[in-house]
């Protein structure tokens, strides 16, 4: 057995699993709030990644620039969904729901092929290119500044949620709308929020998995390794997503080196079929609680 | 107190006033149909009536909740401290001190204790410290369980919380839905005993819904009853107490003092009478 090998390979797989964490904690926003599931998560992320190319290299704008513009725009998208698409939705069979953000992912890759093509196109760099070791094992640059951005922002959300009250406002509010209604809190402008902020973490997880892959109007299959990244996590935790999220990571990897690149989602899947035999509702998330 | 003595008819006590109001839901359904009460400021008021005679419609067209299930007001007014309600948003009501403890409870099940009181600070404008003494002076069971899920509290618990959640809003009225509702006879009139006691200490105006009119009776200082969505008869609780079909029909007492056959109980109906 080959050590560096392996902890190369290993180091790669949780940088990986940054990315995921972090795709994961834009799609549990949704879910914490506002009881979506956004099947969409992964072509907003690619809608992202375009717009980022499109201030950085159809503007030439620089990354400062570029990079909270993106920001900006992910958000409006988000704002814009939630007010013309999801809201008008509230109440109605969860299915019907689900199904709709399937559609709006097939629009967005639409959209996206209509003003950029369909071939894949390479991102600006922007991210440190000096390589990296962590004592003889080499680390790829773009993929540690990744991981350290996910991972923080990751952690920002785990000790908001734990300790501002809005992290409350919004799990009330998933909870029981009426309720929250009557203990004062603007129900609308929770789903707007919690909408527009995990776009916007869709958005830079687009940038950094684009910088890193490259961008095409496909990448947002991506979205389907998160899945499987929160449904093992738990739809509702925050925590569950960084932790399924850099274990998957490091599994693909792992599997990918050993197994051989075709075995890769064979592996998390299996993982995924396993935990959710043993615990349905993921392994951070909440259960439902039904008293008799 | 004072105000609990004051008379409901005197506009300028009244921190509640509803007049003349209809509800429709779906656009085609009518369920109340001209109904009117005030509450006086800082007293106990009664809702009483059967099942279906539209006590929580009423409760939720005053908190502006009705919009959630396809209803609105379609005439009339409902003023709160002098200022209509009908166009103001639910969120802001509950913060201008106007909170509805709804029927069933709604506890936030998948959050604590503590973290269901922390949601009612949103209630509060400025101050959002989790001070949570007072609820626990008033409910000592919720203190030990603090940590606990709401959803796994019992009935009475429950109920406990859904009231100390008002508690931490500190609001100037409370809407209490059906606080009775699926509790044991001893619980019931636990909770009805703080219910006075908060009325009494904290001063917060009540509007309280009941199908247990005798304890209702107890604490209310005015009551009215409503069938079909109107009300039918109202007044002091002391008069109405003594009401001779108010004894028969809500307080199941015959003219001898005891409990008569229903087969000879009459649909009760009087003609609506209008509050001025």
């Amino acid at each position: 057995m080959d050590w560096l090998f392996l902890t190369e390979v290993s180091l790669a797989g949780i940088g990986a699993g940054g990315l995921y964490a972090l795709t994961g904690l834009a799609f549990v926003l949704i879910y914490k709030a506002t009881r979506v599931v956004n099947l969409a998560i992964g072509e907003i992320l690619m809608v992202g990644a375009y717009v980022f190319f499109g201030f950085s290299a159809g503007l030439a704008l620089p990354f400062w620039l570029a990079a909270p513009g993106t920001l900006l725009v992910s958000g409006l998208l988000g704002a814009g969904i939630e007010r013309t698409l999801i809201r008008p939705m509230l109440g109605e069979n969860p299915i019907s729901i689900f199904m709709l953000t399937i559609g709006l992912g097939s629009i967005l890759v639409g959209l996206v092929e209509l003003v950029w093509g369909a071939n894949p196109l390479r991102l600006p760099e922007f991210m440190p290119t000096q390589p990296l070791f962590l004592g003889e094992a080499y680390v790829s640059p773009k993929v540690a500044t990744a991981f350290a951005v996910a991972s923080l922002v990751v952690t920002a959300f785990l000790i908001l949620f734990r300790f501002w009250r809005g992290g409350v406002a919004l799990r009330a509010t998933a909870s029981d709308q009426a309720a929250a209604y009557s203990m004062g809190i603007d129900v609308p402008k929770v789903f707007s929020l919690s909408w527009v902020i995990a776009c916007m973490t869709a958005g830079a997880a687009g940038m950094l998995v684009g910088a890193i892959g490259g961008i095409s109007p496909t990448m947002g299959v991506f979205g389907l390794s998160v899945l499987v990244v929160v449904i093992v996590g738990g739809l509702d935790s925050v925590l569950g997503a960084l932790i399924a999220g850099l274990a998957i990571g490091l599994l693909e990897a792992l599997a990918g080196a050993f197994l051989g690149g075709e075995y890769k989602t064979l592996t998390t899947f299996s993982l995924l079929v396993l935990v959710l035999m043993v615990r349905p509702h993921g392994l951070f998330g909440t259960h439902e609680i039904e008293r008799l | 107190m004072d105000a609990a003595a004051r008379s409901p008819e005197t506009a300028t006590s009244n921190i509640l006033e509803v007049r003349n109001i209809e509800v429709v839901f779906n656009h085609t359904v009518q369920v109340l149909r001209g109904l009117s009460l005030a509450v006086a400021a800082g007293s106990i008021t009664a809702l009483l009536g059967s099942n279906g005679a539209g006590k929580t419609t009423t409760m939720k067209a005053i908190s502006g909740l009705l919009g959630l299930e396809n209803g609105a007001v379609t005439g009339g007014e409902i003023l709160f401290n002098g200022a209509s309600t009908l166009n103001v948003k639910p969120h802001t009501l509950v913060r201008n001190g106007l909170f509805h403890v709804m029927e069933g409870r709604h506890v936030f099940e998948d959050l604590t204790v503590e973290e269901n009181l922390t949601a009612a600070t949103y209630a509060r404008t400025g101050a959002s410290a989790r001070d949570f003494d007072r609820v626990y002076d008033y409910f000592p069971r919720l203190k030990e369980r603090r940590k606990g899920l709401a959803g796994y509290l019992s009935g009475g618990e429950q109920q406990m919380l859904a009231i100390g959640r008002a508690l931490v809003a500190n609001p100037r009225i409370i809407l209490l839905d059906e606080p009775s509702l699926g509790l044991s006879p001893l619980l019931t009139e636990e909770i009805f005993t703080i219910i006075a006691r908060i009325n009494a200490e904290q001063g917060t105006s009540m509007l309280v819904v009941e199908q247990n009119a005798a304890m209702a009776f107890a604490v209310a200082t005015h009551a009215y009853i409503m069938e079909t969505g109107r009300i039918v008869i109202d007044g002091p609780t002391e008069r109405l107490a003594r009401d001779p079909d108010v004894r028969e029909f809500y307080l199941g007492i015959g003219e001898e003092g005891t409990s008569r056959d229903y087969r000879q109980v009459k649909h009760y109906k009087r003609r609506k009478r209008w509050l001025s």
